[in-house]
């Protein structure tokens, strides 16, 4: 496993200038530069040594206003080479913007459109970036971690 | 104080939750169906904008979230013991296989997956599978209800509910059981429990087979799924699709055999895949017929946990299924995706914990219907509005998961 690990590193580096590994993550990831999303997405993709064929998962973190950062973590799988990869991206907690991989997996579609949806964070060049689980009228992002809920929405008190 | 009522206003309603085409930029010969939140057909609280050409459906637009309740904002805030009974409600009719991924991960996280008894484990299985059938048998049977025959509808509620019944006896409770713990169950099996299965199984078996003739190999409904909704393998995995809708696509693809958790590895079953008996490989007939061969698996599965249970791993005066169980659940600061096969698909939960405390900094659920729905405009394109039900129901969607 160890090799492959390298390997795919390795690989990653030919399209990311900057590439570490994410400590005590399990399947093992990379933090990768956001600009070099794309690229990295589309050579893991293509090649055939990484083939990730499938996008698992897309989950976005919010470290808190202190830390001023937001998190991107992508999960690919690779069905015939049965190995598993995190991809991580650091944004801005203010105007967080990263490129959109629907152009690769459609998976990608509706995940990064509840990451959208929950945290704010802009996809570029996203088909149809419309809130998808919370109401088109709602006010702020949930899953942030200083979101405050409103006490009233249409008139109707939101109690707990 | 006064209770404050909601006032209709349809404004309110178009604000809420806006239609994505414009009814002024439709072209003459288009229209706009809505179906839904609330119709049979749509397995609960969905809605569809169907753009349509008189019968022909140009575009589909799913409009879900009418049923989220907030679990990863829940996830944060409770500690990792306590999200098991929020676990249940997204995938209700498959709360234990939920369940048992939620407990596998934190397990894994906290380093105890190597420790749990093997009892434990074939429990979890055998119960697990249980609910599995239960899944599938609402899937099959919902679906026969969608397309116009009445009766196996029935005669699935009557056989889930034996099932129901088993795990009520073990658990306490119908639906959502809170049973699998992290590091352990809640109690060890009823005296009697197995001698029970085993009765089920003998009465089951036929049933299922009662089931695939009257419905499955039925002229009227081969001629309603065949070739109808065809989900190309490419396509599939693109687009994340896992469960018996990739098994359909034709990929013998399961994670319980892939993966191997739990005592998976050391039992013997078949991983049934779509043949294009009826039509093309990948219509809706292959994924109703995949979901009835595996509910043969799973009861194949459940024979073998028995003989385990009744055999190698008997119950014991001094075995305690919660003797594992951590009192103070604080894994180590680390991140950590686990997977595992539910009825419907990949499951996956992702973690993060900061080792400070006892509450995760992020729990994030990958659902299965959630990703598997959004193939829906793509496999409903240039169909009859009878077939967008007919392939619908062929995705086995269950509205909790898809909104959380």
């Amino acid at each position: 496993m160890s090799d492959k690990k390298e390997e795919l590193i390795a690989l990653i580096r030919q399209a990311s200038d900057e590439v570490t590994e994410i400590a005590n993550s399990t399947p093992f990831g990379v933090n990768i530069k956001t600009e070099s999303l794309l690229s990295v997405c589309e050579l893991l993709y293509k090649n055939p040594a990484a083939y990730f064929d499938m996008l698992s998962c897309i989950t976005g973190i919010d470290n808190g206003v202190e830390a001023g950062t937001m998190e991107v973590i992508y999960h690919l799988y690779s069905i015939p080479l049965n190995q598993s990869i995190a991809l991580k991206v650091i944004l801005p907690r203010d105007n967080p913007e990263v490129e959109s991989v629907s152009s690769i997996w459609k998976s990608a579609n509706w995940l990064e459109r509840e990451v959208c949806d929950m945290f704010g964070i802009n996809f570029k060049n996203h088909p149809d970036l419309r809130r998808i689980l919370m109401p088109a009228d709602w006010k702020g992002y949930p899953l942030r971690k200083d979101y405050k809920h409103e006490e009233y929405y249409r008139n109707i008190k939101i109690e707990y | 104080m006064k209770q404050q009522q909601y006032l209709y206003k349809e404004d309110n309603l178009i604000d809420s939750e806006p239609n994505k085409f414009r009814e002024s930029e439709l072209k003459s010969e288009e229209m706009i169906i809505n179906l839904g939140p609330q119709h049979p057909s749509t397995h609960g609280v969905l809605r569809l904008e169907v753009l349509s050409d008189g019968e022909i459906i140009k575009e589909v637009v799913p409009h879900i979230g009418y049923l989220h309740r907030c679990f990863e904002k829940h996830a944060e805030s409770l500690p990792y013991n306590q999200t098991i009974p929020f676990v249940d409600r997204m995938d209700y009719v498959a709360a234990m296989n939920s369940e048992h991924a939620y407990a596998m991960g934190v397990e894994k996280m906290l380093g105890i997956s190597e420790q749990i008894p093997k009892r434990v484990e074939y429990i979890r299985v055998l119960v697990a599978e249980m609910n599995r059938i239960a899944s599938h048998l609402i899937a099959v049977g919902t679906y026969g209800l969608d397309l116009g025959s009445f009766t196996p509808f029935f005669w699935i509620m009557r056989d889930r509910e034996h099932i129901l019944r088993l795990l009520e006896w073990a658990s306490g409770a119908r639906m959502l059981y809170n049973y699998i713990w992290i590091g352990g169950l809640f109690y060890d099996l009823p005296v009697g429990f197995e001698q029970r299965c085993r009765e089920f199984i003998t009465y089951f078996r036929p049933k299922v087979a009662e089931l695939e003739t009257i419905l499955i190999d039925n002229k009227i409904f081969i001629n309603r799924t065949a070739n109808v909704g065809v989900l190309p393998l490419n396509l599939a995995i693109n687009s994340g699709i896992t469960g018996p809708m990739l098994r359909a696509s034709g990929l013998r693809f399961d994670l319980r055999r892939v993966d191997g958790y739990s005592v998976y590895p050391e039992l013997e079953f078949e991983i049934p895949i779509g043949e294009g008996k009826m039509g093309k490989v990948g219509d809706c007939w292959d994924r109703t017929w995949v979901r009835v061969k595996e509910i043969y698996e799973s009861l194949k599965i459940m024979e073998q946990c028995l003989a385990k249970l009744e055999g190698e791993h008997k119950r014991t005066r001094e075995f305690d299924p919660q003797a594992l169980v951590p009192k103070k659940i604080r894994p180590k600061a680390q991140e950590l995706y686990m997977r595992a096969e539910n009825p419907k698909g990949e499951l996956g939960y992702f973690f993060r914990a900061d080792g400070k405390s006892d509450v995760p900094f992020r729990c994030k659920a990958r659902a299965c219907s959630f990703v598997n729905l959004s193939i829906l405009p793509d496999l409903s394109r240039g169909v009859l509005i009878a077939d967008l039900i007919a392939i619908l129901g062929s995705i086995d969607i269950v509205l909790g998961e898809v909104d959380r």
